[in-house]
Formats: C-alpha cells, sequence, structure tokens
C-alpha cells in the first residue's frame, strides 16, 4: 500500500493571517512539501494541472521532474493529468521524458478537466470533454506501446508513421490511473485496458465512490486482468491533525470554513460525519483512514490532500510530520494485517517491469540513423524488423 | 382492500402554523378523504423545507446534501402524489421553495402527480403558480393537476377556495389511482435523461452498448 500527499496547486488566502502567498513563494513551498512528504516515508507527491489562477501548475511534468530529482525514493505523480485539452501526442513525450529523468519513479492520472473556459483557449469545447478524453486516451495507450503509430480520430489532427520519442523507459509505459467521481466510461476505459481507477473521496458521501469503483472492479475483472480484488483502486482523502483532536478543530476551521468548493457551506462537523474527511488526533484520523477498506475494498494508494485552502507552509510541514511519523506507520501495519492476501501490489516500476520481463532484460530501443521518415519500411529502432 | 399509497407534502411556509402549510394540509386531508372512497389509503407524509433551509443553501453551494434533506430526497422518491405548496414573495415563488426542487436530480420525480399551491397577501399574485411554478414541475416531468391553488387573505374566508381544494384533491386521487407513474416508469424509465447515480441514488443501470462505452473500451464513436 502506497500513501502519499496530492496537491491542487491553489495559492489561496490565509483566512487567518490573510495573506496571499505570491506565485514565487507558493511554488517553492510546494517542492518543500514534496521533499517533506519523503523525508517524513510518504510513497507518493502529485500535483493537480490547472490553466488558470489561482492556480500555478500548468506544467506538471516541469516541477515534477524537478521534485524527482531532489528526491531518492518518491515516486511523482499527477492529479490530474488534462487528457482533453492536452495533445496526448504531448502527453505522451511529456511523461516518457519524465519517467526517463525520474528512473520510473513516476505515474500519472487523468482526468477531463471541468472548467469550461479552460477548453476554448485550447481549441476544445466542454461538450464533448468525454468523447475527447476517451478517444485521447486511446491514441495516448498506443503511443507508448507501437513504435510507429498511423492514427486517425475526431479530435485531433491523424497521424501517418509518427514516432512518440522518448520511448518509454525500459519500454514500459507509465502506469495510468484514471480519475473520475462520475462517469461510467472512465471507469469501462480503465478497466478495458486493466489500469488504475482514482476516486478523490474528497466532497461526497461514501456510497457515491463505491457505486463507481464497483462497476470498474467488476469490469476490469470482465476483461480478464485479474479478479475484482486485483484491481488497481487509489483513494483520495483530508485530514487535518493535531495531537489533540480539539486543537485539531479549533485550528483547520478558519480554514475549512473559507476553504475554495466547500467553504461558506456546511459546517465542517456535518462534512466530517457525511464525507472522508478527518479532523481530529492521529488516532482518530487512522480510525476513519481503515474504514476507507471496509468501504471500497483493499486498495493500492491512499492520497491526501494536506496544503489546500490557504494553510501556510509552516503549517503543512507540520501536517506531513505528523501525517509520516504517527499515522502511516500505523495504517501501513494495520492494513498489512487486515489486507486480503489476494490484493495487487502497487503499481512501481520495479513491479510492473518485473510483470513484463520475468528476468529477461528490458528492452532498450537504439534508433536507427536518421532517414527522414517513418511511413515507409518499419521501426525505427534497430532491434525491430 | 385498500392500496396503500404516499403523499408527500411540501411546504415553504415560514411561522408555525403557516397559511402556505395551512393550504397544503387542507389539500392532504381532501386527498386522503376522497382516496378512501377508492380504496386508496393515503398516508401523509410532510417536508417543512423552513427546517430544511441551512442544508438547501449548503447543497446549492456545495452539492453537499445533508441527512435532513437526503431523508426528504427520499420521501419523494417513495410519493406517489405530491402537494407542493409555497409562499409568494416579490411575484414568485419562495426562493426557498425553488431552491429546494433545483437541488433535486432531474429524474426523480417523473411521471408524479402534483398539487401546486399557494398563498399571498393580494389576489394580485394569483398567476404565480401558472405562470411560473407550472414550468419548473414541467421540467422535472411531473404531472400537475388541472386546477391551481391560490390563497390571497380574502380566499381564506370564501368558500370559492374549498371548492377548488376539492376539485384539485379530485384531480390528484384519479392520477394516483390511475397508476400512471408507475406505468410511465415501468415502461418508458430508459427513454428519460439519467445520470449514474441520479434518482436520489437509486439510478445504477449503465448501458454498456453506447458510442461512448464502445469509444471507451478501445473502439471508433
Amino acid at each position: 500500500m502506497q500513501f502519499g500527499v496530492f496537491s491542487v496547486s491553489d495559492i489561496t488566502r490565509d483566512p487567518v493571517s490573510g495573506e496571499t502567498p505570491s506565485e514565487a513563494e507558493r511554488i517553492d513551498a510546494i517542492v518543500q512539501i514534496a521533499e517533506k512528504a519523503e523525508e517524513v516515508g510518504l510513497d507518493v507527491f502529485a500535483i493537480g494541472e490547472h490553466h488558470n489562477p489561482p492556480f500555478f501548475s500548468s506544467a506538471p511534468t516541469t516541477l515534477l521532474a524537478h521534485i524527482a530529482a531532489r528526491t531518492k525514493r518518491l515516486i511523482v505523480s499527477t492529479a490530474t493529468t488534462l487528457i482533453t485539452t492536452n495533445d496526448p501526442v504531448r502527453i505522451a513525450e511529456e511523461y516518457a521524458m519524465l519517467q526517463h529523468l525520474a528512473k520510473g519513479r513516476m505515474d500519472l492520472m487523468l482526468g477531463r478537466g471541468n472548467t469550461a473556459p479552460v477548453y476554448p483557449w485550447f481549441g476544445a469545447d466542454i461538450r464533448q470533454s468525454l468523447p475527447m478524453a476517451l478517444e485521447n486516451y486511446n491514441l495516448l495507450h498506443r503511443l507508448w506501446r507501437e513504435d510507429v503509430v498511423d492514427w486517425e480520430g475526431k479530435f485531433r489532427t491523424p497521424l501517418q508513421g509518427f514516432t512518440s520519442t522518448p520511448r518509454p523507459l525500459d519500454d514500459l509505459p507509465p502506469f495510468v490511473w484514471h480519475g473520475s467521481i462520475r462517469t461510467p466510461e472512465i471507469a469501462e476505459q480503465a478497466a478495458f485496458y486493466g489500469d488504475g481507477f482514482f476516486a478523490n473521496n474528497i466532497f461526497w458521501p461514501k456510497e457515491h465512490y463505491m457505486r463507481l469503483i464497483k462497476f470498474y472492479r467488476q469490469r476490469y475483472a470482465h476483461y480478464g486482468h485479474g479478479t475484482e480484488k486485483q484491481a488497481i483502486v487509489g483513494l483520495g482523502g483530508q485530514a487535518y491533525i493535531a495531537k489533540r483532536s480539539q486543537d485539531a478543530i479549533k485550528e483547520f476551521r478558519p480554514y475549512f470554513n473559507e476553504a475554495p468548493v466547500y467553504g461558506h457551506g456546511p459546517k465542517m462537523e456535518d462534512f466530517m460525519e457525511m464525507t472522508p474527511l478527518s479532523v481530529g488526533s492521529p488516532q482518530e484520523v487512522i480510525d476513519k483512514t481503515l474504514t476507507f477498506r471496509e468501504h471500497f475494498g483493499d486498495y493500492q494508494r491512499q492520497m491526501f490532500l494536506m496544503d489546500h485552502a490557504g494553510l501556510p507552509l509552516k503549517t503543512v510541514l507540520n501536517q506531513l510530520d505528523l501525517l509520516g511519523e504517527e499515522v502511516v506507520p500505523v495504517l501501513r501495519k494495520e492494513i498489512e494485517a487486515r489486507q486480503d492476501p489476494e490484493t495487487a501490489k502497487p503499481p512501481t516500476h520495479a513491479v510492473r517491469l518485473k510483470e513484463k520481463y520475468g528476468d529477461q532484460p528490458a528492452r532498450q530501443p537504439r534508433p536507427n540513423a536518421n532517414r527522414g521518415d517513418n511511413v515507409t519500411g518499419g521501426s525505427p529502432y534497430q532491434d525491430s524488423r | 382492500m385498500t392500496t396503500q399509497k404516499q403523499l408527500v407534502l411540501v411546504s415553504a411556509g415560514t411561522s408555525d402554523p403557516s397559511s402556505t402549510r395551512l393550504l397544503a394540509d387542507r389539500v392532504s386531508q381532501r386527498v386522503a378523504t376522497l382516496g378512501l372512497q377508492k380504496e386508496l389509503t393515503v398516508e401523509i407524509k410532510t417536508i417543512e423545507l423552513r427546517e430544511l433551509a441551512s442544508e438547501i443553501a449548503n447543497a446549492l453551494v456545495s452539492n453537499h446534501i445533508g441527512p435532513k434533506l437526503q431523508q426528504a430526497i427520499t420521501a419523494l422518491q417513495h410519493a406517489d402524489g405530491i402537494v407542493a405548496s409555497t409562499p409568494v414573495y416579490k411575484a414568485g415563488a419562495s426562493g426557498l421553495f425553488t431552491s429546494f426542487f433545483q437541488i433535486l436530480d432531474n429524474d426523480l420525480l417523473i411521471a408524479k402527480p402534483v398539487v401546486l399551491a399557494a398563498t399571498a397577501g393580494t389576489a394580485r399574485h394569483a398567476l404565480v403558480v401558472d405562470d411560473q411554478m407550472r414550468g419548473l414541475f414541467a421540467y422535472l416531468r411531473t404531472v400537475v393537476v388541472p386546477t391551481s391553488l391560490f390563497a390571497a387573505t380574502e380566499d381564506w374566508t370564501d368558500p370559492g377556495l374549498n371548492k377548488r381544494i376539492d376539485r384539485a384533491a379530485l384531480e390528484l386521487v384519479a392520477l394516483m389511482a390511475s397508476g400512471f407513474e408507475k406505468t410511465v416508469r415501468d415502461e418508458s424509465w430508459g427513454r428519460y435523461q439519467h445520470e449514474f447515480g441520479s434518482a436520489g441514488g437509486t439510478e445504477l443501470s449503465i448501458d454498456l452498448d453506447s458510442d461512448l462505452m464502445r469509444l471507451a473500451a478501445g473502439g471508433q464513436a
């Protein structure tokens, strides 16, 4: 089981101090948060993708490559990469490059994006967002698995004899999570390809996510990738931790009350009751998180949202200390003791390398000398016929 | 042998008791009495929107459905007939009333028979029900009975109001007894637009044979 933190990349006014960090301050802070995540023993750091203020993360692979270079064990990922407004060819190239630089310590999560005005900035239309996401991923999936791709679809210009470079590290495509909270087609696509499925598990009661995860598991088994229990599931969640429960509640309330999306709405206590939010002592966060596997089945990755709503860097780093030192070690032990033995291992590069190649060496594509086109003849790589 | 029917009364009145609630109560009582004549045992459930006011506001701004709101949604989902009653403010139905119905899933109330009622301080608001409220309930694909109820201050002493209440109640009972909702839902549910988890969390069917599902499984749309 992997544990990590994911960030929306929001730059939000701190409602307690009244200060809004500059973009420069927040970008420096996010690197420190990622480094801290590794330092306290977490496995994954993921960043969102947005193309409008008040968010900074428009170029996730640049940030993640930098973080990968500054860390040793941490897996870098996204939450999410926009599979709609990004050209799938650019996703294939950028994330394969990231995979090389991070030495396989990366994966990515795909999402559609629900901000209508963003779509036309990239020549797209939100009304086509679902078919666009599905088609774009069908192409992305091929670009990482076929050296030369001929392709034609509705949402981008056709490709003739296109090779996405660099080829994935060890010719092993990056692992993909499909993030969705309400769309059966996305769960179906994740299941069809045997990819992971991620439910953000933040805003809604658990029943909402349980339905879609159940459907994904059934379809994963239907397509022959394994049993329902072996399907690869990731969950979000959010927590605010303090040694004493009442301190957690007192400290977090002003941030909750003004948080984007749900602030100025439900009472924090009601929100805690009805959604996966935990605000409390380490033990309370542990207890609540342990209920997730009872509702959703055993899963591979638990992500926490910890740096949003204007929480200052110092507080976030302190939260990560508590999460890494007092919460996650207990969760690892407790979940290991309870987990169904059939549960799949988390999808790391090493695990997947072994699955693909066994004890054989991985393929290392070496290009032929440039001959100016890929359209005629075979693969541009020396090892292919 | 009588048949059990659920009548759900939704009132956006604010005082206790309010004339808005009183109007809805009188319709509901008439529905129960007339129902017995048609071998329907009508059980009445009441939703007072004033008790849900903060949860309705939360749901509008954050999609977060609170526990009392969820109970109200479940009651409406099982309703065989609905009496919906609101005060008129500034020449329109109360914002509390419209907000509540705007939160509901589009398919929650399909084919359910409804009596619409409104109260106001002046007869000048008399067309609010027919001109404004019917549109909302048409959007929700409900069947609103032909007689709309409206009571301004002077109507409470006018026997004409009771006649209209009788008419509306009978129209509702006739629709409830006919099994219209059941026929539409049993035979035509799939022809309406639904989302996964809509109809108050009960709509869980997934069409695996759609163009999008074929595209999801690597095919062409």
